[in-house]
């Protein structure tokens, strides 16, 4: 069986990218918790998920960004989501997620887009 | 996975059981979507169904159940001409469904709550949602998705399924 959830660091200068890729459940949520804090706690603040390649997404993988997104713009960065497939963004619509979160086409993208406002 | 059919309307029954572990998940989620397609769920449909038993077998491994893999969760579905029904029955601590967080998503973004989103995608999903709640005992949470009557147009589900 593949590995059903994968995550790969990348970085663009002060800007971090995690890209996902498989199920993001109840079973590997903690695995991109403990992704994200790791990145928190090093002072990364300004954090891009590639969801390219994320096919799935429950409950329990929303609660990590909105988990984590109060305490990253307080720092003055953000997450931004790169690239949601249609039926994984379905989920993040139904809950509301996209007005609260900087949901964009892709990577580049979201990377200008913290080009084009500097943290403070 | 054992298939009944009874007499009346040609109901079809499934049950899958799997011990308690957020591992399962993936085998509940491949259940849920083999029933679906036997039942002629559209695939906007069948997603709808996967994330609704996911979230429901998910509160029941990991708050219920506490991830005690020695316990057992249930998950049976039926179907026939209106309706696909999944049940997901546990014998753990149960929950008081009227109290199932309802705060705005804001207040739970500023409390940094990570949960207390499960119920409420369930709820957005589903067409009917039902619950029998016997703390220790029983806790029985049915959630049912009618069946589209044929010849309904692509307008229907979120209109960007390639099968309506």
């Amino acid at each position: 069986m593949p590995e059903p959830f994968v995550i790969t660091r990348a970085v663009h200068g002060e800007i971090v990218v995690l890209a996902l890729a498989g199920f993001l459940d109840a079973h590997t949520a903690p695995r991109f918790e403990t992704a994200v804090q790791s990145e928190i706690d090093a002072g990364h603040h300004r954090l891009v998920v590639d969801a390219t390649a994320l096919s799935y997404i429950s409950s329990a993988g929303l609660g990590v960004f909105m988990g984590f997104i109060e305490e990253v713009r307080e720092a003055g960065g953000d997450i931004k989501i790169a690239a949601l497939a249609p039926k994984v963004r379905e989920v993040f619509n139904l809950l509301g997620f996209d007005a609260i979160f900087d949901l964009v086409d892709d990577v580049p993208a979201a990377v200008e887009r913290f080009t084009a406002t500097p943290s403070a | 996975m054992v298939p009944e059919t009874s007499v009346r309307s040609l109901e079809q029954r499934f049950i899958l059981k799997v011990p308690s572990s957020t591992r399962n998940l993936v085998m509940i989620r491949e259940f849920v979507n083999r029933v679906a397609e036997q039942a002629w769920l559209s695939e906007t449909e069948r997603g709808q169904l996967e994330l609704a038993v996911d979230e429901a077998c998910s509160n029941v491994i990991e708050h219920a159940y506490g991830h005690d893999v020695q316990k057992e969760v249930t998950v049976r579905a039926t179907f026939d001409d209106d309706a696909v029904r999944i049940a997901v029955v546990d014998q753990g601590a149960g929950f008081d469904p009227e109290a199932v967080d309802q705060e705005a998503l804001e207040t739970l973004i500023e409390q940094r709550k990570t949960g207390g989103l499960g119920m409420r995608l369930i709820r957005s999903l589903m067409d009917e949602v039902h619950y029998e709640i016997e703390p220790g005992r029983k806790n029985e949470l049915t959630m049912v998705k009618r069946r589209q009557p044929p010849g309904v147009g692509p307008e229907r589900g979120s209109g960007s399924d390639p099968e309506s």
